[in-house]
């Protein structure tokens, strides 16, 4: 295994692009070097992105959103306090991942790019509308989350391609998010059904949402059925309703021992609705 | 198969050694450097044992690359005791309380005990076991450790 340690992104991307056999990005390796340990995947070419300046940085972007470095460990997410106060949802996903330990390496780029349709801190994101900068052979590009993930340990960047960061929109007037999951146990485990529904009011009304779910399906999803379901309401009975409805009917889960079909389609509906409720709460205490 | 020369710093003090690019930072300290406090349980990042700081930051050296630690600052079980051998009262307290039996887990859990004390001097049973939980044990059935913990913690604000 040959590691990198490149100091620019246009130098990882051409290791990258030149590299002839199996190829891993190093973020905070905690699937990279589980996979190695486990010999599941040992990489021909390892290229750690953490000596390249800005990685480990987050910053305010000139429309009042957030960048977030391909770097940045969870810790560091939650420490933010006004990064917490404007995607609470975006942050509770990614704090959920691992231990204390597992929290101070794991980053939100790789949770992505390792592509498990688990991934906790992939449904608040693309519930938030964020995307990822990508730089590669063909020149850089910015892409929205869900169009990353395309089945399971698979997405969609072109060999040579590379995440740069994470961008998140600018959080605006009265608007929330949150992330929950369900999981047999309540710490160190996977999620068995995951649900981020990050909307916005005016007033009691609900003028615009997006709810993803993640682990009831190949990849994360997003679930515009469920989005609409909201919008227009005061998150009454009959709109809460047809969110879970919606919600479950876009599931297309696994079946084994930690959940069922049914109990995971089930699960999502019901969890929906505490989600939504979180997020129009949080969307009401904001400015 | 080319070793890697790698400078970091281990509780302090600089040290160079010589390493397979897929050796962990958790070989690297124990084979190269003798630093045998950090224990492999798992080798995946689900028991703690072999926690260490990173750059003040705590993680599983096992999943963290021996190349990666150059140029950065490692902070082990052994760099806590004070240099004439005065135990940190953390390890003090794990004695009084007998809050370890085999002793497998106890390093990694001192070490991550410290970290939370460091940033938070006055935490409750429940921020003690949520940031803990990372950390297994077999043995005592955790209760004696979160109290060994806090008293650690309690004394430590004393003599603050
Ligand atoms: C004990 C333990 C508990 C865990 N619990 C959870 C959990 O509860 N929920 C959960 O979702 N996950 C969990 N995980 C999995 C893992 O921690 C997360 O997926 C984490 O976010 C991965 O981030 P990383 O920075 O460590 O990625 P890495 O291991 O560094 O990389 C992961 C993948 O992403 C690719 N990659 C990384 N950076 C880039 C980039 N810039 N551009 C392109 N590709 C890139 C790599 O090639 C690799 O395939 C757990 C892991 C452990 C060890
Ligand atoms: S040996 Fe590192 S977490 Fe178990
Ligand atoms: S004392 Fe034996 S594992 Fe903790």
């Amino acid at each position: 295994m040959r590691y990198h340690t490149p100091s620019s992104f246009e130098e990882a991307s051409e290791i990258a692009a030149a590299a002839p056999g199996i190829t891993r990005i190093l973020a905070g390796g905690t699937d990279v070097l589980v996979q190695l340990r486990a010999d599941i995947v040992e990489p021909d070419d390892l290229i750690d992105i953490k000596r390249i300046s800005g990685t480990g940085d987050i910053t305010r972007s000139d429309d009042g959103g957030w960048v977030i470095g391909a770097a940045v460990p969870g810790v560091s997410l939650s420490e933010h306090a006004a990064l917490c106060a404007d995607w609470p949802g975006v942050v509770e996903g990614m704090a959920l991942v691992g231990s204390t330990q597992v929290q101070g390496r794991a980053t939100l780029t790789g949770n992505l790019c390792n592509g498990s349709p688990a991934a906790d801190s992939v449904p608040g994101m693309i519930a938030a509308g964020a995307e990822v900068s990508v730089v590669g052979p063909q020149g850089p590009r910015r892409i929205a989350i869900e169009s990353v993930p395309v089945g399971p340990g698979k997405i969609s960047l072109a060999k040579g391609e590379i995440v740069t960061a994470i961008h998140l929109p600018s959080r605006g007037a009265q608007g929330g998010d949150a992330y929950e999951r369900f999981i047999p146990r309540t710490e160190m485990d996977i999620a068995v059904v995951g649900v981020a529904v990050n909307l916005r009011r005016d007033g009691a009304t609900i003028t615009e949402a997006r709810v993803a779910i993640g682990a009831v399906a190949p990849t994360p999803l997003l679930v515009p059925e469920a989005g609409a379901a909201l919008v227009g309401s005061t998150l009454d009975d009959a709109s809460l309703a047809a969110l879970s409805e919606a919600v479950s009917a876009a599931c297309n889960p696994i079946d084994d021992k930690r959940g069922t079909i049914e109990f995971r389609t089930h699960v999502a509906g019901v969890l929906a609705k505490r989600v939504a409720r979180t997020a129009y709460d949080r969307a009401g205490d904001a400015k | 198969m080319s070793m890697m020369h790698v400078n970091t710093t281990v509780n302090g003090d600089e040290v160079e050694f010589l390493c397979d690019s897929r050796e962990t930072l958790l070989d690297a300290l124990r084979d190269r450097l003798g630093q045998m406090g950090a224990k492999e349980g798992c080798g995946t990042g689900d028991c703690g044992a072999c926690s260490v700081t990173l750059d003040g930051r705590l993680v599983c050296s096992c999943l963290v690359l021996a190349a990666e630690a150059e140029g950065r600052q490692v902070g082990t079980v052994e760099g806590m005791a004070e240099d004439g051998g005065t135990l940190h009262p953390l390890q003090r307290k794990f004695i009084e309380h007998a809050a370890l039996q085999c002793g497998i887990c106890t390093p990694g859990i001192l070490v991550a005990a410290k970290a939370l004390l460091e940033q938070n001097p006055d935490p409750s049973e429940t921020e003690i076991r949520y940031w803990l939980a990372g950390n297994l044990c077999r043995c005592t059935g955790y209760d004696k450790i979160v109290r060994a913990v806090l008293d650690a913690a309690a004394e430590m604000r004393e003599d603050a």
